[in-house]
């Protein structure tokens, strides 16, 4: 060509570049749905499947779980009585037995059903602020607390809200009859909520004494006595921090839920409940009948994977079984219409 | 608001009044500027700085999409419907506009910058001022000078040549450049039109009109040849200009999956609206049977009955449920189409090292369609062929010279060395060294042979220094092959109207020049006659072999017989042939013709008649000389492509302004048009009406009915070759059907002597009624239209005009370039798109339905699923990536085996990949996915809890598992989709997992928080519930329980309907064989006769009017004025001989 270097590099000026990019020649990886890898690879989830499967469904089955309904729909039901909306501080006592140890820790839920805590309006009706102690917000509270953000004095309320203000009320005392004697099961409720929502979400404002930071509120309308007296027996417990408001608020993602009420961890049953007869004292407030609600109080313990629940076990088992049923099939197939070379 | 959009409207579109006669006078600015004519300027760019975010916002709110968003904002901002914070439909709009906006931007700066390139070029203007183009205004008078480009439509003054063939004589007597200034002439003429024939008007001077018409007027696309320098008045300026007149109107071009996915944006709102529907009913029904009783609770507002909520809830979930119209989706589709253009910018197989040309996608937003083509639209001169003709081959008196061996490849044989020639061109390539040989030796035949070369022309010379000659051929058969004579010995050197000089072998020997008996397209030949020094009388003719043959005298016959087995040789390798002959006249026969010639040619009857008669008189008992056979040279690889292109499935028709006899020669060459090819259909009937037309009509009609009884299946190829007039003929409305049902049925199809405006209509007629996708490629102003008019214009570029490419959406310097340009990188554009389309929705559907599950156990309250955040950042941030990474990226099989199978772009054409039925499909598939991704876990976490039994069915930890099952499932599925892993998908996959948890922790964290309290209420979530191991296992089963069943599905598919693709994909084929070089043809029914050239040069060489060297510039077309005017004006260059030397040689 005779032509310098200089010279082409001139002339070719609008050359694109040569890089693997702009030609799109970069490395790649081009995996295939071949038969070598489809096959084995079905086998072997649906045998990893099968195997957890197993675990999981046998680990489900250890778990003990004791569900008492006390609603009181049922003329039986000893809180039949209680089921009358006029009745007022009404008690019943629910009696139960067991055969075996109800291995501890145990845990002791209360149960809603038919409940719509994630209704949409009704779980945006509170204010984080205002939990998290800014005293700005006692004075103003969010409008997101609509339809609970003042009362008629136009004095806000204190947490507002519906969700704060529709709190679980009925309280649980639970004794085993022994002898034809009443004792007392010691029932913790120290730390039954989220750390973080007890320690970053929720805050009280830094007033002492507590009560000092709710002037010129008023407590939510449902509610007996004002945040700051939710627990007389442990002063720390009160407030926004209260484990049981916690726990309420932390609202349910459907609307047949259970919630944490206690843990039984002390002193003679720190084992679990032993065989024989109990009574659980109900203090029977909450209002679900309006709205065919169902109340119940469970006992269950726990396991590395939860709570009861079959499901996941079942499911991986089934799964697992099809996975291999379906590498069969495959293997039929590829077998039968394995491309023909020749074409 | 109506009338704030038309003043929007006004503001960045702009209205134009009708105009009723153009006045106009010479130099006078301020005149011209009263009647508010369009100047040079050409504008493409749509705004200016200040105007820029007004009106950008404003065209951007057209869009169906952006509105809709903007409505949805504005639903959200009622506190009783919205259902999601402000912030989940205002983020992702502020950044698709903005995104958008920043392209328009760019886009606006890239056009007026090509503008501003494209107008740099400087003119005169008369006052000695130098302007720039687009400043020129209607009424300036500019000096143009050789070579130069016109750009605005101009009515010639004077020019350089002091007698002026072709200008109004009258003006320009009295002109000199002084005079000029002072003119003072006024011009009304015709309102701005497209028709390049007409041009009506009256120039007034002196107070004496002078009329006008189209031989006075120059117009923008040509170029100024033969003359120093001229000058004009501009008449019609950028916009109004013929040229830009006749470019058709610039229709916004979009592509079918635009279409489509516009139909399905429909479809998807009439969807949503159904979704809502159900779920306000559903809203209504639980208020009543539920709500109503649940007020212990939750009181209803004031007022508030089941109907009233049931409506709110509709609109709640209207907000709820917009990610089914995604609103990433536009913006996402033009960032890919963007890549994929600039993959084509980059594509170095598609630069061009000769005159360093890249291919450019000039438009952004249609790659996927070049994945479609169904039909590719081809002008010849210049984007098949090079537009060079060499002199290949010659017989002569019965012996074959030139190449045998390797028609395409010129290596292996020796160039033949002219430097014993003093005057050869040194550009022009011979290969047979016997021929040079032969004529050395001073074989007569040899010589007579290249002395009628020499002689029977109508070639100017041009000699500026002593042995540089250059010859201005009016078509280039005749350049070559005086070319030719020239390096073999016998160089024509001068001429006047009545002697020929020529260089005979060093000796200059002077003809006198007797008569030329012209060329005309019945005649098919041309003759001189000459006497030589020596007092010879000779007539030399040239011509179609078919007629030379019918006039030789019988002594002739073997030696015809050779000749004929050559040429039809020459013709089975599509050469253009022309066989020669010549007689020695009787002086006292020639005396007595010469009479009645003169007579002839007087007479005011009847005298073209008389001329034919007297020509065919004397043309007759000719003895034959031999045949040459000259290469219209194809551009590299030519045929290879149309090869690849039809295995490809893609029919390739040739529009041609060219002659029936060059267009079919052309068609053999490059293998369309072949021997072993059932028929041939000529339909070519000379004038637009009389029998010859309806001859043709029943040639259609006859086809008609072949194609009625073998329906759309014919066995054997055919061809079909139709030119102009029947074509105009043929694409009435009755007659359209049937020459489109013709057409489609014929394996090749090439329409010649056709205009500008007919390429367009047959490209429209296609586009009209097979609904398939088009492509018109071209390289001059006559393929604008067409260009136009198809689905995707290609130019060619590199060439000397840049009309095409200025019309076009892709450009690249090469025809062979167009496999590349389809076959590759069309095909992986729509395969991305494709993919990206069908993962688009599925991912977009998947979400929303889960919304829609959720709602059943939420009291149809509207409550989302997802945690709002997520919500914002899922398409934007969390999948925005690795999807436009597989669909930069994605190859089904490299560009080596998209070669190798052409049958792979199939799909494609039949548009397979994406479809209503894809569409279906991915909706039932998201479907599935959300079913799966909503009750899993759902069963999985109901009434279950921790492992220290603390709550873990609590709405937030029910969210944040759900949508990381969601982001999980759709990287897999992502996964599954991509074929082609480069480290850049890897990244972005891994990179959006890895940002999901990232983000998610962040935003959950207690800082975060402790900063913006009620943004972040999710805080703790992810540390609480993602430490368990039952919410993993849930993960885990979800994302398998997705994807497995779709991995069986396509294993199956694959082994029991394998496609093309799975096919190459696994290498399964064999390697396909080495393409065989093409078999030597012979051709047996065949004249390879063709002669671009046209009548009325004999007159002007034997004219004294040639020697003012006439002004070729609206001569050159290769239309003739009476074949079809319209063509005229257009700026077609036809190069001397060999003008780059290295062409052959490229590799």
């Amino acid at each position: 060509m005779g032509r310098t270097k200089k010279m082409v590099k001139e002339e070719l000026a609008n050359r694109p570049d040569n890089t693997a990019f702009t030609q799109q020649r970069l490395p790649a990886w081009q995996p295939m749905l071949s038969a070598g890898i489809v096959i084995p690879g079905f086998v072997i989830i649906g045998l990893a499947f099968i195997g957890i499967g197993v675990a999981l469904f046998v680990t489900s089955q250890s778990i003990q779980l004791l569900e008492l309904d006390y609603t009181g729909v049922e003329q039986t039901s000893p809180c039949f009585k209680c089921s009358d909306p006029n009745a007022k501080n009404c008690m019943c006592e629910l009696t139960f037995s067991t055969d075996t140890l109800f291995k501890g820790p145990v845990f002791f839920y209360y149960g809603l059903s038919n409940y719509f805590q994630n209704y949409r309006s009704y779980g945006v009706s509170k204010d984080d602020d205002q939990l998290s102690g800014n005293l700005d917000n006692f004075k103003s509270p969010s409008d997101t607390c609509a339809p609970y953000e003042y009362d008629r004095n136009n004095k806000p309320f204190v947490p507002c809200g519906a969700v704060a203000n529709s709190l679980f009320n009925d309280t649980f005392k639970l004794y085993q009859i022994v002898n034809g004697a009443k004792k007392v099961v010691p029932l913790d409720g120290k730390g039954i909520s989220w750390w973080t929502d007890y320690n970053i979400k929720y805050r009280n404002p830094a007033v002492t004494p507590l009560k000092n930071a709710f002037n010129g509120t008023v407590k939510p309308l449902y509610w007996s006595k004002p945040a700051y007296e939710l627990d007389p027996s442990d002063p720390a417990n009160n407030g926004f921090i209260n484990q049981d408001f916690l726990v309420w608020m932390r609202r349910a993602a459907l609307p047949d839920f259970r919630k944490l009420y206690r843990r039984i961890t002390d002193g003679d049953y720190a084992e679990g409940l032993p065989a024989g007869n109990y009574s659980l004292q109900i203090a029977y407030n909450y209002p679900v009948l309006s709205f065919e609600g169902r109340k119940k109080v469970v006992f269950s313990n726990v396991s590395w994977m939860g709570g009861k629940n079959e499901f996941l076990g079942i499911a991986y088992l089934v799964i697992g079984s099809l996975c291999v049923v379906m590498s069969v099939v495959m293997l039929i197939v590829y077998a039968k219409f394995k491309f023909p070379e020749e074409e | 608001m109506g009338s704030v959009a038309s003043y929007f409207g006004q503001l960045c579109g702009g209205e134009e009044k009708k105009e009723e006669e153009r006045h106009l006078r010479a130099n006078d600015r301020p005149f011209n500027l009263s009647y508010n004519y369009a100047n040079n300027a050409i504008k493409t760019s749509k705004y200016n700085i200040f105007s820029f975010l007004p009106c950008n916002l404003f065209e951007q709110f057209r869009r169906l999409a952006n509105a809709y968003f903007l409505f949805l904002m504005l639903l959200q901002l009622i506190p009783q419907v919205s259902s999601l914070s402000w912030f989940t439909t205002a983020v992702p709009l502020i950044l698709v506009l903005s995104m958008t906006a920043v392209k328009d931007a760019s886009d606006d700066i890239v056009s007026r910058n090509c503008n501003l390139k494209n107008k740099y070029l400087n003119n005169s203007v008369l006052g000695q001022k130098t302007e720039k183009w687009k400043n020129v205004q209607v009424g300036d008078i500019i000096k143009l000078e050789n070579n130069q480009f016109v750009t605005a439509d101009l009515l010639l003054l004077s020019s350089s040549e002091p007698l002026n063939l072709c200008v109004c004589v009258c003006v320009c007597v009295s002109c000199t450049a002084d005079a000029n200034l002072s003119l003072s002439g006024e011009v009304r003429c015709e309102p701005p039109n497209n028709r390049l024939d007409k041009f009506k008007g009256t120039l007034t001077l002196d107070g004496q009109t002078y009329s006008l018409d189209n031989d006075k007027v120059l117009l923008r696309g040509c170029t100024l040849r033969n003359t120093e320098w001229c000058f004009g008045v501009v008449v019609f300026g950028g916009p109004d200009t013929k040229l830009m007149q006749n470019s058709g109107k610039t229709t916004f071009k979009r592509t079918s999956i635009d279409h489509l996915m516009n139909v399905l944006v429909l479809c998807i709102f009439g969807f949503l609206a159904s979704m809502c529907t159900v779920l306000a009913i559903g809203n209504g029904i639980w208020e009543v049977r539920e709500g109503s009783v649940f007020t212990v609770f939750l009181p209803r507002d004031e007022g508030v009955n089941a109907a009233l909520s049931s409506f709110l809830s509709f609109w709640s979930y209207v907000i709820i449920l917009n990610t089914v119209v995604p609103i990433s989706l536009y913006v996402s589709v033009e960032i890919i189409r963007l890549g994929n253009s600039f993959y084509i910018d980059w594509d170095r197989k598609m630069y061009y090292p000769k005159n360093d040309t890249p291919a450019q996608a000039r438009t952004t937003t249609l790659n996927e369609e070049l994945g479609q083509i169904k039909y590719i639209f081809s002008d010849k001169t210049g984007t098949l062929t090079q537009n060079i003709m060499t002199f290949n081959r010659c017989s002569i008196n019965g012996k074959a010279y030139g190449e045998q061996l390797c028609l395409y490849k010129n290596y292996g044989t020796e160039r033949v060395d002219f430097s014993w020639n003093r005057l050869a061109d040194p550009k022009f390539m011979f290969h047979d060294y016997s021929l040079v040989e032969t004529v050395r030796e001073g074989n007569l035949e040899a010589q007579a042979f290249f002395r009628l070369l020499a002689l029977c022309h109508t070639v100017m010379p041009e000699e500026k220094k002593e042995g540089e000659l250059y010859y201005q051929a009016q078509s280039p058969d005749e350049g070559a092959l005086v070319t030719a004579a020239r390096n073999f010995g016998f160089v024509f050197r001068s001429r006047t109207p009545e002697t020929i000089t020529a260089v005979e072998m060093d000796r200059s020997v002077t003809y006198e020049l007797l008569a030329v008996l012209d060329f005309n397209n019945v005649r098919k030949r041309m003759s001189v006659i000459v006497r030589s020094p020596e007092g010879k009388v000779t007539l030399f003719c040239k011509g179609a072999d078919t007629i030379i043959f019918e006039r030789l005298h019988p002594s002739c016959n073997k030696l015809k017989e050779i000749t004929i087995g050559h040429l039809n040789e020459y013709a089975g390798d599509g050469l253009r042939t022309l066989a020669l002959a010549y007689k020695d006249l009787d002086e006292r026969y020639l005396e007595d013709w010469k009479q009645r010639h003169h007579e002839a040619s007087t007479a005011m009857e009847g005298r073209e008649e008389r001329l034919d008669e007297l020509y065919e008189e004397i043309e007759k008992d000719l003895l034959l000389l031999g045949a040459t056979a000259v290469e219209d040279k194809l551009q590299d690889g030519v045929p290879q492509t149309i090869e690849q292109l039809a295995k490809a499935d893609i029919k390739i028709w040739v529009l041609t302004g060219d002659k029936q006899e060059t267009a079919e020669n052309i068609g053999y060459s490059c293998n369309m048009l072949r021997e072993e090819m059932r028929d041939i259909f000529v339909v070519a009937a000379n004038t637009a009406e009389g029998p010859s037309v309806i001859k043709a009509r029943a040639g259609l009609f006859w086809l008609q009915r072949t194609e009625t009884v073998q329906d759309e299946k014919v066995d054997g190829d055919y061809g079909l070759v139709i030119n102009g007039h029947s074509l105009a003929f043929a694409l009435e409305k009755n007659l359209q059907m049937e020459l489109l049902r013709t057409a489609c049925m014929c394996q090749t199809v090439i329409c010649c002597r056709v205009t500008p405006l007919q390429k367009a209509q047959v490209v429209q007629l296609v586009k009209k009624y097979k609904q398939a996708v088009t492509l018109a490629i071209g390289d001059g102003a006559n393929d604008v239209s067409m260009i136009k008019a198809a689905h995707i214009g290609v130019g060619i570029s590199g060439q000397e005009g840049m009309q095409a490419v200025l019309s076009s959406d892709y450009s690249f310097a090469q025809f062979r370039y167009l496999q590349r340009l389809l076959l590759v990188h069309g095909r992986w554009s729509y395969l991305r798109m494709c993919k990206f389309l069908r993962y688009f929705f599925y991912k977009n559907f998947t979400f929303t339905f889960v919304h829609f599950w959720y709602a059943f156990f939420c009291g149809f309250s509207a409550q989302t699923v997802y945690d709002e955040w997520f919500i914002t950042l899922y398409n934007l941030v969390y999948t925005a990536l690795p999807v436009l990474g597989l669909s930069l990226f994605d190859q089904d099989v490299n560009d080596r085996w998209s070669f190798q199978y052409p049958q792979l772009y199939t799909p494609g054409q039949l548009n397979l990949y994406f479809s209503k039925k894809a569409f279906v499909r991915c909706m039932l598939h998201s479907c599935y996915s959300s079913l799966i991704l909503f009750f899993i876990p759902w069963a999985a976490i109901y009434d279950t809890v921790r492992d220290d039994g603390k709550d873990i069915a609590d709405y937030q930890s029910f969210a944040l598992l759900a949508q990381t099952c969601l982001l999980v499932v759709m990287n897999v599925q992502l996964c599954l989709d991509t074929d082609y892993w480069t480290a850049v998908n890897q990244f972005f996959v891994w990179g959006s997992l890895a940002a999901y948890f990232a983000v998610t922790f962040t935003m959950y964290s207690n800082g975060m928080f402790l900063i913006f309290t009620s943004s972040f209420p999710f805080i703790g979530t992810a540390r609480n519930s993602l430490n368990q191991p039952n919410v993993w296992l849930t993960i885990f089963l979800t994302s398998l329980l997705c994807i497995l069943p779709v991995v069986a599905f396509r294993f199956i598919l694959i082994q029991l309907r394998p496609t093309i693709n799975d096919k190459v994909r696994k290498e399964a084929l064999p390697a396909p064989t080495p393409r065989r070089p093409p078999a030597r043809r012979i051709s047996t029914r065949r004249s390879g006769y063709a002669f671009s050239h046209s009548q009325g040069y004999g007159d002007l060489v034997t004219s004294r009017k040639f020697l003012q060297r006439l002004p070729l510039w609206s001569r050159q077309a290769p239309f003739t004025q009476t074949d079809s005017p319209l063509a005229q004006n257009q700026p077609q260059h036809y190069r001397t001989i060999a003008e780059e030397p290295e062409e052959s040689q490229s590799p």
